[in-house]
């Protein structure tokens, strides 16, 4: 379905890259590996340069988003308050590392490297919510937040199994 | 003309030469790493910065141009000392193996680190790891021991215009790797080589393959064989410092025995034999209106890039395998059963100039029964290694001749190492094929040299053939686009994969002058000229092997044996 987009495109006009990168994954929410290597081809670029750009840049993804993005921020001031706390208490309450999505796609967590919040430090949002002034303490309730009762199930099993 | 000064020396210099070229032209070195030479600069790893006066920082030399009255230090303090700090951040991000490393006392980053003093560790910290990439049969990529300078993805992209490899990730998470950082052997490479001949490092390398060779050579039930690429022997005293062009052979038998190699054999006699098919099979397609054109296909590097990319073209490519294969399937037929060895035995080693070949050694159908016709592909570096591991020295060698029957070659077979040369010994004996004589004028010389494409038209008894020679596969695409439309007015194409020929192969010395080219290259086209027999139909034990053993070119036996088949790999690498 991605091949309608490049209806709005010449084949092998090199400079839409990045605008048929961006067109593809708001269709997906991401970039499939088919996806690329059809960019690729009608663009006349080698795969290789594809899968370039679209690793240079933190706008693209290539793996499949979650329901839920988790964003810690990483930036100095939530460094100084120990936000890397916050991201290994999210790493362990989901099973999984900064970058990556729940097997269930309810969750994809991600750092980045300042959310511009520095006064409420350290801050993680979810989708377009703001969580301030955080401690280890307050992750488990604001996963909950965002857990339906089945996938909840899913994700205490999970945090038993690491604390064990 | 602009004049400047460098290092308080006045320097004439042409309009738009960059700071480098000026002061290269007055003897003044300035170290680079990401430049390539007639490649646009791309200014990434800053090792060439000078300071120019009137500019506040320092200026990459090898991208900026010169203009009057300009003022240029290229070696004071502040620019050795910013020198020095990007080799140590190179250094302190490499892994420490130079002692056990494939290219030490050869490598880029080692001479930066000795010429500006390194003697301390003033950044150790983290330091990057990747895995090894050895999924291919002829290349290894060691990522660990990259320093980003892109000299392999330009080369691979700009001149070869594959793109197999590319930066990928940003900061300190950068890599050069292939697309989702898959094994080079599902990638688009076609495993020519030409970047490790840019690498500076031993971040891209060969596969080795010493150690099956080494352990052949100490199985007493094993009957080793050598042979000898035609454009091995005018590079390989390169690497013992002899004259660029200098031809080796006769020490190269003598060198090869010594390793323990039983008999010595030319890869040369099977291009002649080569000839003999392909001539052949030219006139059958052109006297009965078969597929036109044709293309040679002794390059293992462009014919897999044809099975990779176009396989609808597969048809036009010759069925002939490429001259080391005929060898090998000549070895284990014929040769053995006249010797009375069991094929099972022979061990053929090919000394080759070519990273490729080790990949098509390996291919299912170039095999007898289920033998295969070569067994172990050494390059010529690798061999320069068993040289030194062996006590070897070569340049003291004396000269020898080869073994016989597979030996005997002749000036045509010669310059099957250049672009060009394949063209021309296949024209010499497709001429006596047709007219029943000897051409007169042996040499084409708008076959030769290193132009991206040569072409020229030949008649030959009222046959008009047009014939094109692509020198570099960055040079194929449009060819085959033509054949494609319809469009193609040639009736034999020779392509092969590396600029300059197999004399420029990815398996040759490391080198970074493209000048060095040409100069192999004369070295093949002075064997030739000196050869008595310089057409391959008249080298006589390919007589004797076509009277005794094969009956015609291209009959069934020769097809049984001389020929193969490719297949679609687009497919296989899609799947
Ligand atoms: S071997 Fe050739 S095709 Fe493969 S990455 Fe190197 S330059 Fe590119
Ligand atoms: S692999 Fe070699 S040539 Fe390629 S970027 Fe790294 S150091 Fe440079
Ligand atoms: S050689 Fe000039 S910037 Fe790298």
């Amino acid at each position: 379905m991605h091949k309608d987009v490049f209806k709005n495109y010449q084949k092998n006009d090199k400079s839409a890259l990045i605008p048929l990168l961006q067109d593809v994954q708001s269709l997906y929410n991401y970039l499939p590996e088919e996806a690329l290597k059809d960019i690729a081809e009608f663009l006349g670029i080698p795969l290789s340069r594809v899968f370039g750009v679209a690793t240079f840049y933190n706008q693209f993804r290539l793996t499949p988003i979650g329901k839920n993005v988790i964003r810690v921020c990483r930036g100095t001031a939530c460094h100084v308050k120990n936000s890397s706390n916050l991201l290994f208490a999210l790493e362990t309450a989901l099973g999984i590392k900064a970058g990556e999505t729940t097997r269930d796609k309810n969750f994809t967590l991600e750092t980045v490297a300042c959310i511009g919040a520095c006064s409420i430090a350290p801050v993680i949002t979810v989708n377009d919510e703001f969580y301030g002034r955080l401690s280890v303490k307050d992750i488990p309730k604001i996963i909950k937040t965002y857990t339906t009762a089945q996938q909840k199930a899913a994700v205490e099993i999970k945090a038993e199994e690491s604390a064990a | 003309m602009v004049q400047l000064t460098i290092n308080n020396i006045k320097v004439n210099a042409e309009e738009g030469m960059t700071i480098l070229d000026a002061a290269k032209s007055v003897g003044i070195h300035i170290p680079t790493l990401c430049h390539l030479k007639n490649l646009a600069p791309t200014g990434a790893c800053r090792i060439c910065s000078v300071e120019v006066e009137g500019q506040r920082g320092l200026t990459p030399s090898c991208a900026y141009p010169v203009f009057e009255g300009m003022v240029v230090e290229t070696n004071s303090p502040r620019v050795r000392r910013a020198r020095k700090t990007i080799v140590e951040l190179l250094v302190e991000n490499h892994p420490p193996d130079c002692l056990i490393c494939v290219r030490n006392k050869n490598c880029e980053l080692q001479d930066l680190a000795e010429q500006y003093g390194l003697r301390e560790h003033r950044f150790a910290g983290e330091t990057k790891t990747h895995a090894i990439d050895i999924s291919s049969a002829s290349m290894e990529r060691d990522p660990a021991k990259c320093i980003l300078c892109g000299r392999c993805v330009r080369v691979c992209f700009e001149v070869q215009k594959i793109g197999a490899i590319d930066f990928t990730n940003r900061g300190f998470t950068s890599i050069v790797t292939t697309p989702y950082n898959k094994g080079l052997n599902i990638s688009d490479c076609i495993l020519c080589g030409q970047c490790i001949l840019v690498c500076p490092t031993a971040a891209l390398r060969e596969k080795s393959s010493l150690k099956e060779v080494s352990n052949a050579l100490n199985n007493k039930n094993k009957y080793t064989i050598a042979q000898i690429a035609p454009a091995v022997r005018a590079t390989l005293g390169e690497e013992y410092n002899m004259p660029l062009g200098t031809d080796v052979t006769g020490q190269l038998v003598t060198g090869l025995r010594r390793l323990g190699f039983k008999k010595v054999f030319d890869t040369n006699f099977a291009a002649d034999l080569t000839i003999m098919e392909e001539a052949s099979e030219l006139i059958n397609r052109v006297q009965n209106n078969k597929t036109l054109p044709m293309f040679t296909s002794c390059c293992p590097g462009w014919v897999k890039f044809a099975e990779q990319n176009y396989p609808q073209i597969l048809d036009h490519v010759s069925s002939c395998k490429s001259p080391h294969e005929m060898e090998g399937a000549i070895l284990k037929t014929y040769y053995a059963k006249k010797m009375g060895i069991d094929p099972k035995d022979i061990y053929v080693v090919s000394i080759m100039p070519c990273t490729v070949k080790k990949f098509e050694s390996n291919r299912a159908e170039l095999a007898e029964e289920t033998m295969p016709d070569v067994d172990a592909v050494l390059t010529t570096r690798e061999l320069v290694r068993f040289f030194k591991m062996a006590g070897i020295d070569f340049a003291d060698l004396p000269q020898s001749e080869f073994d016989n029957p597979l030996g005997e070659s002749t000036g045509a077979a010669a310059i099957f190492g250049t672009s060009g040369g394949v063209m021309e010994a296949a024209l010499r004996t497709a001429y006596f094929k047709l007219t029943g004589e000897e051409l007169t004028q042996l040499d084409f010389e708008s076959v030769r040299g290193s132009g991206g494409l040569k072409e020229a038209s030949v008649t030959i008894s009222g046959l008009k053939l047009n014939i094109a020679v692509v020198n570099g596969i960055g040079n194929v695409e449009p060819i085959i686009k033509d054949i494609l439309a319809g469009t193609s007015k040639y009736h034999f194409i020779e392509v092969m994969a590396c600029p300059g020929g197999c004399i420029n192969g990815g398996g040759q010395p490391i080198h970074q002058k493209p000048e060095k080219v040409m100069k192999r290259m004369k070295a093949l086209y002075q064997i030739d000229a000196e050869m008595q027999t310089r057409q391959s139909h008249n080298n006589e034990s390919v007589k004797i092997l076509y009277k005794e053993f094969l009956g015609e070119p291209n009959s069934h036996k020769a097809h049984e044996i001389l020929h193969t088949k490719y297949f679609n790999r687009k497919e296989i690498l899609n799947n």
